[in-house]
């Protein structure tokens, strides 16, 4: 155990120590912390449009503009029933008129009862899966030829491309910084194998193998870029705890939707892991790659 | 006594400039002791570079160990590299590595295990008159110990060959004799010796070692006992 750890120390020892003075740890942390950063974007976006596809296929509102309140309550009643009846129905729930007026208040104040405005009945409707909308409105406008059918989907459809273009973009983003995080250590790797270029040679020419000397390269490279990844992902940690405060205070529930759940936490830390390995093997093959324009 | 070392209608040349080395031809037997002179300029170091594969011929046929290196794959130039030793006439020590570990470094390259390491290295500290300075960094040692270094780091694996240019260059008479000594122990472990040299006092203490001389690029060898293919020589057998 000591001979071996007195190895990999004499190994250690052939290039010379300079960890962390120069700027490549702290390159690799910035573009990390920009990477987790993006990758959470993602992640967020891609789970508020699932949950989002999740709450509003299958569900749709029937709304009845009826001005006599009379007619409106029995109408209403009929179509709940008709709709209960229905096989495609899973659930048919007239909105309260409580309700109702609490969603309209922000709108038209305290006074509302004093306007004396007559407001629509609202049924929500949850289909089964696999029915569609379409397929109620016969049975819907044969009871109240005036009732609406809007799917929930609808409203909120550009809202969910929005989120999900923007899901896209941050992948992309993930992406180009992965390929820039690589071509920095390319550089990183071709300026470490000049610096050393006499160790190389020397090495070289006592009998040391391309992938020896590579091993060299590819384990201060993984140094560097598990220091940079860890310092990214601590600052991005940092950030996106502060982001998650202010959404959380806008009290929005559509920002909340973009929230990060428990699973998108669990692939932020693979972020870093894979910047080091992405380093690690670029610069073994960067190394390789010098070397072998030798003899 | 079998070749070793073998060059046939060998040239080289750096880049697209004139031939350094042309037509060289020579064959060295396995245990032999050989001296390579020449004036400056006359292309031992280039001679030498090709004998520890730093160099292949631009032409011609290099064998080693019975192989021929000029179209060897670069895959398998490492293991061939390990049974050379070398004393660079520039030492070319790692800088930023202990005396003890410019020593050990041939040992770590093959992989031989940590605990086998450290006796060898010491007893060749003390041979080379620097077991006080184990600990030294080249840049804190004089060019005549950081020659001695080289010397230890170049034979501590007990190579098959050892290849040394100007070995002796910067050390005093009386190590210059004690390196000879060392170079001739090692001679007698049937290691084949090849050094550059222009130490004529040196050449005569080893009374049965040969002599190539260079001149221009081109080997001079008046005795014809070098030449390859062989000639028949009185009690040369098969090195000539």
């Amino acid at each position: 155990m000591r001979a071996r750890s007195a190895a990999i120390a004499a190994r250690n020892r052939l290039l010379p120590e300079g960890r962390m003075t120069g700027p490549m740890p702290w390159v690799i942390a910035i573009m990390m912390f920009l990477t987790i950063l993006a990758s959470a974007a993602g992640l967020g976006l891609a789970h508020g449009v699932m949950r989002m596809q999740a709450q509003l296929s299958g569900k749709l509102t029937v709304q009845l503009i009826e001005p006599d309140a009379g007619r409106r309550n029995a109408l209403t009643t009929q179509l709940v029933r008709a709709l209960r009846s229905d096989s495609r129905v899973a659930s048919a729930r007239p909105v309260p008129e409580a309700e109702l007026t609490a969603q309209l208040r922000p709108w038209l104040g305290e006074d509302m009862a004093a306007l004396d405005l007559p407001t629509p009945a609202l049924i929500d409707v949850a289909l089964r899966p696999g029915a569609s909308a379409a397929g109620l409105r016969p049975l819907v406008s044969r009871i109240a030829p005036q009732a609406r059918l809007d799917a929930d989907a609808g409203f909120l459809a550009p809202i969910a491309q929005l989120m999900q273009s923007l899901m896209w973009f941050a992948a992309l983003l993930v992406l180009l910084m992965m390929v820039a995080t690589g071509a920095v250590v390319v550089m990183a790797a071709r300026g470490a194998h000049d610096a050393n270029r006499n160790t190389i040679e020397i090495l070289h020419l006592l009998g040391s193998t391309d992938t020896q000397i590579a091993r060299l390269f590819q384990r201060r490279m993984a140094l560097d870029a598990l220091f940079g990844g860890g310092v990214g992902f601590c600052a991005a940690l940092l950030a996106l705890w502060a982001i998650g405060a202010r959404l959380a205070a806008t009290g929005s529930e559509l920002a909340q939707l973009a929230s990060l759940p428990l699973w998108a936490w669990t692939i932020l830390p693979l972020v870093p892991l894979l910047g080091v390995l992405l380093a690690t093997a670029t610069a073994r093959l960067t190394v390789r790659r010098t070397l072998e324009r030798s003899l | 006594m079998s070749a070793i070392i073998q060059f046939e209608n060998v040239g080289m040349r750096y880049g697209p400039g004139p031939e350094t080395l042309s037509d060289i031809s020579f064959s060295l037997s396995s245990g032999g002791f050989y001296f390579l002179t020449g004036a400056s300029g006359a292309g031992k170091t280039s001679l030498l570079k090709m004998l520890y594969l730093a160099q292949r011929p631009s032409r011609g046929v290099l064998r080693l160990f019975g192989e021929d290196v000029v179209m060897m794959p670069r895959s398998r130039l490492p293991g061939f590299r390990r049974r050379i030793g070398v004393v660079f006439q520039d030492f070319r020590l790692v800088p930023h590595l202990s005396a003890y570990d410019n020593i050990a470094l041939p040992l770590r390259v093959a992989g031989i295990d940590e605990k086998h390491i450290k006796s060898p290295v010491l007893e060749m500290l003390e041979w080379v008159g620097l077991g006080a300075r184990a600990d030294a960094r080249p840049e804190t040692l004089s060019g005549g110990e950081q020659q001695r270094i080289a010397i230890a780091r170049a034979v501590i694996g007990r190579p098959d060959i050892l290849v040394a240019d100007e070995p002796t260059g910067n050390v005093d008479p009386e190590m210059a004799h004690r390196l000879i000594s060392l170079f001739e122990a090692l001679n007698r472990l049937s290691t084949t010796i090849v050094i550059a040299t222009h130490d004529l006092p040196l050449i005569s203490m080893i009374p049965k070692a040969r002599m190539m001389r260079l001149d221009k690029g081109r080997l001079i060898d008046p005795t014809g006992l070098l030449r390859y293919p062989p000639v028949a020589a009185p009690n040369e057998g098969q090195s000539a």
